[in-house]
């Protein structure tokens, strides 16, 4: 019988495999960043450990970090402390760091691919769940614990139990204005934030395959939001372009040796996957959530759900606390509903085509009065990139603010935070409670429908701007 | 790692599903650079509600958290853990975890004891009768325990044996993974040498 592509992965990463133990696998690529690596260190250092391969680690400033005044030393003096103590850490273990202020900082999962570090067929971990965004390209990407941190810097390797696999087929073409945004939410609140635990997911189907490596990573980001392991896709054509030219992209005899090697990697005809899901592209629309899990979406169009729709009683409880806690009742059309922040950033669309595209709707129009816009490049050089498209200019004169690169308001933590009761539209992946600040209501949203809900107000969508325009 | 056999304490039903980690330790909290100190930030927002129920006095003692489905969804934080370990949690129950939150407990020695739904709900409803009921894991006999007499509940929860072996005996993952240092080097040298390096 034939492999799967995460098998076909996996195998090749085995160091050590052992009845009734996990298998011990190597570990391509280790990113790190200052929230969940001081105490992996701490224990390098209690036990005179070293870091073994310092060659395939790479530690960047990013949760934690502010987005204005970053030229200046942080006001924050905790948050200052934990960065302080990640250079420390990479100057006293040799590791490669980008600072606040360096041209390649930024979000992890952006300047690991950016510099051509992500490459099909490997593995990659880091301290942040959401490393699956590698898995765009063929690799097996997942996020681990500050223990298991330590153990792939002392040792360059994890012991994992083999997961499942499952494929997820999406067929069809996305109708023009869906994103891959709308398309994870979608297969989100189709499967719950469970329906992916155990498994490592394959993404496929035509309308995976039209995707853009920007938007596959948006769609293996949300692995994680349900369940999932890991989530990647088979690399192609798409996937060689994107890698080519990028600062460590393999040149010449050795670019050749890795194409040949990445064409290897998909699942074969015969390979058998434990689990199956085939969802339409085609009937897709824009999709926000209402409730406080990424499961609990609705397309835009729809309403607050009544919780006693729900037939799983926890279900039902879980709808009313989070209508409770989102100050929404139910059956309010999700276009009504006013947004006091849109968020347009983060590890799953803080990409420069995000930006393109935010901009490209947002041009000629202003931020509604009442409301405020945040843009929030993934990177230094996506920043810089956009800078020199004149994108900012575009966001400037309608009114938002262009800020410095990192997490920033995807995660209460650096100074980028609502405030009790405030309401956001955000293109981040996690509409948890208080996770965008304590009392803060997240609707989790896509590119078009961020930068049409900052025109209007609402929720809303790119067509909406249309009659606007023309009453 | 201290060693884990059997643990008898205090439980708290928090009848929750999906309890995120960003619920069990705001990012505000994570600033920390040990790995101690964390159970101030232990279910920070919910308990500022006088009504939560770790804010009762009949589980100011607890040390088992018995909890609803999908818990630990979300973030990687191991920081979630440690707040637990930190305000004196020794084990977790819930008829479904989220794979990094069970991944870190095997780690830092936490037990997530993994139980049908149905016993969740035996257990609850035990506690619900007897608040500051005591529950007890047994991680050799993977059983949970509550209760006396013809009531007494008593289950198997699930737990992988690697996972069960490296608790019971306390054992430190990267000390056993250097004894097969060997192994990793005979690896290392045959990797292709166009995979990419950060130096």
């Amino acid at each position: 019988m034939g492999k799967t592509l995460s098998e076909k992965v996996w195998d090749e990463h085995v160091v050590r495999s052992a009845q009734g133990e996990p298998d011990l696998l190597f570990i391509d690529l280790h990113l790190i960043h200052e929230v969940t690596s001081p105490q992996a260190f701490d224990g390098l250092r209690l036990a005179g450990r070293k870091v073994r391969r310092p060659d395939l680690t790479l530690a960047t400033e990013d949760h934690n970090v502010p987005t204005l005044d970053w030229d200046k030393p942080i006001a924050d003096p905790v948050s200052k402390t934990q960065v302080d103590t990640l250079r420390r850490n990479a100057d006293e273990f040799g590791v490669r760091l980008h600072p606040l202020g360096d041209i390649e900082q930024g979000i992890v999962h952006v300047v690991g691919p950016q510099l051509g570090l992500t490459q099909p067929g490997m593995t990659i971990v880091c301290g942040d769940s959401h490393t699956s965004t590698h898995g765009a390209f063929g690799a097996i990407a997942f996020g681990i614990g500050t223990s298991e941190v330590e153990h792939v810097l002392a040792t360059q390797t994890l012991m994992q139990a083999k997961p499942k696999t499952m494929a997820v087929t999406i067929n069809g073409s996305l109708p023009e204005g869906v994103t891959a945004k709308d398309m994870v939410l979608t297969l989100i609140t189709h499967t719950g934030t469970g329906g992916g635990q155990g498994y490592i997911v394959e993404y496929r189907g035509q309308a995976i395959e039209e995707l853009s490596m920007e938007g596959r990573m948006t769609v293996c980001n949300m692995s994680i939001e349900w369940g999932a392991k890991a989530g990647l896709i088979a690399p192609d054509q798409t996937t060689f372009d994107y890698i080519e030219g990028k600062p460590e992209a393999p040149t010449g005899a050795d670019w050749d040796a890795a194409v040949a090697h990445w064409k290897t990697l998909v699942t074969d005809e015969d390979a058998q996957f434990d689990k199956e899901i085939v969802l339409d592209a085609s009937t897709m629309t824009p999709f926000v959530t209402w409730g406080t899990n990424p499961g609990q979406g609705v397309p835009l169009g729809g309403n607050v759900p009544d919780p006693e729709s729900f037939e799983e009683e926890q279900d039902r409880v879980g709808a009313e606390n989070a209508l409770k806690y989102m100050g929404l009742e139910a059956g309010t059309p999700m276009r009504e509903v006013h947004v006091d922040t849109v968020f347009v950033g983060s590890c799953t669309n803080g990409r420069i085509e995000d930006l393109r595209l935010a901009a490209e709707i947002i041009k000629g129009h202003k931020v509604a009065e009442g409301t405020r816009l945040l843009v929030v490049p993934g990177s230094v050089r996506v920043r810089m990139q956009a800078e020199t498209e004149g994108l900012h200019e575009v966001f400037i004169e309608a009114g938002a603010e262009w800020r410095g690169a990192g997490c920033s308001m995807c995660l209460g933590m650096n100074p980028d935070q609502l405030t009790p009761g405030e309401r956001s539209a955000s293109t981040s992946n996690r509409n948890f409670e208080g996770r965008q600040g304590k009392g803060g209501r997240t609707h989790l949203v896509s590119i078009p429908v961020a930068a049409a809900t900052a025109v209007r107000g609402t929720l809303s969508s790119p067509a909406d701007l249309t009659e606007l325009t023309t009453v | 790692m201290d060693k884990f056999t059997t643990h008898t304490g205090v439980a708290v039903p928090l009848k929750r599903s999906n309890v995120d980690t960003d619920q069990i330790i705001p990012a505000v909290y994570l600033k920390r650079v040990t790995r101690t100190g964390f159970e101030d930030g232990l279910f920070a927002a919910w308990r500022n509600d006088p009504e939560f129920v770790l804010n009762r006095p009949e589980y100011a003692e607890a040390s088992v958290l018995v909890a609803g489905p999908d818990f630990g969804t979300g973030s990687s934080r191991e920081h979630a853990v440690w707040a637990l370990q930190n305000y004196g949690f020794k084990a977790v129950i819930s008829s479904r975890f989220a794979d990094i939150f069970r991944g870190n407990s095997g780690k830092a020695g936490l037990l997530a004891a993994q139980v049908d739904e149905k016993v969740v709900q035996k257990i609850w409803d035990h506690l619900d009768e007897h608040p500051g009921a005591t529950v007890t894991v047994d991680l050799e006999s993977r059983t949970v325990r509550a209760g006396e007499g013809p009531d007494a509940i008593e289950d198997s929860f699930d737990i992988d044996d690697y996972t069960r072996y490296r608790l019971l005996n306390g054992l430190d993952d990267i000390g056993i993974t250097l004894t097969n240092e060997a192994d990793i080097t005979t690896y290392e040298a045959q990797r292709p040498s166009w995979k990419p390096a950060t130096l």
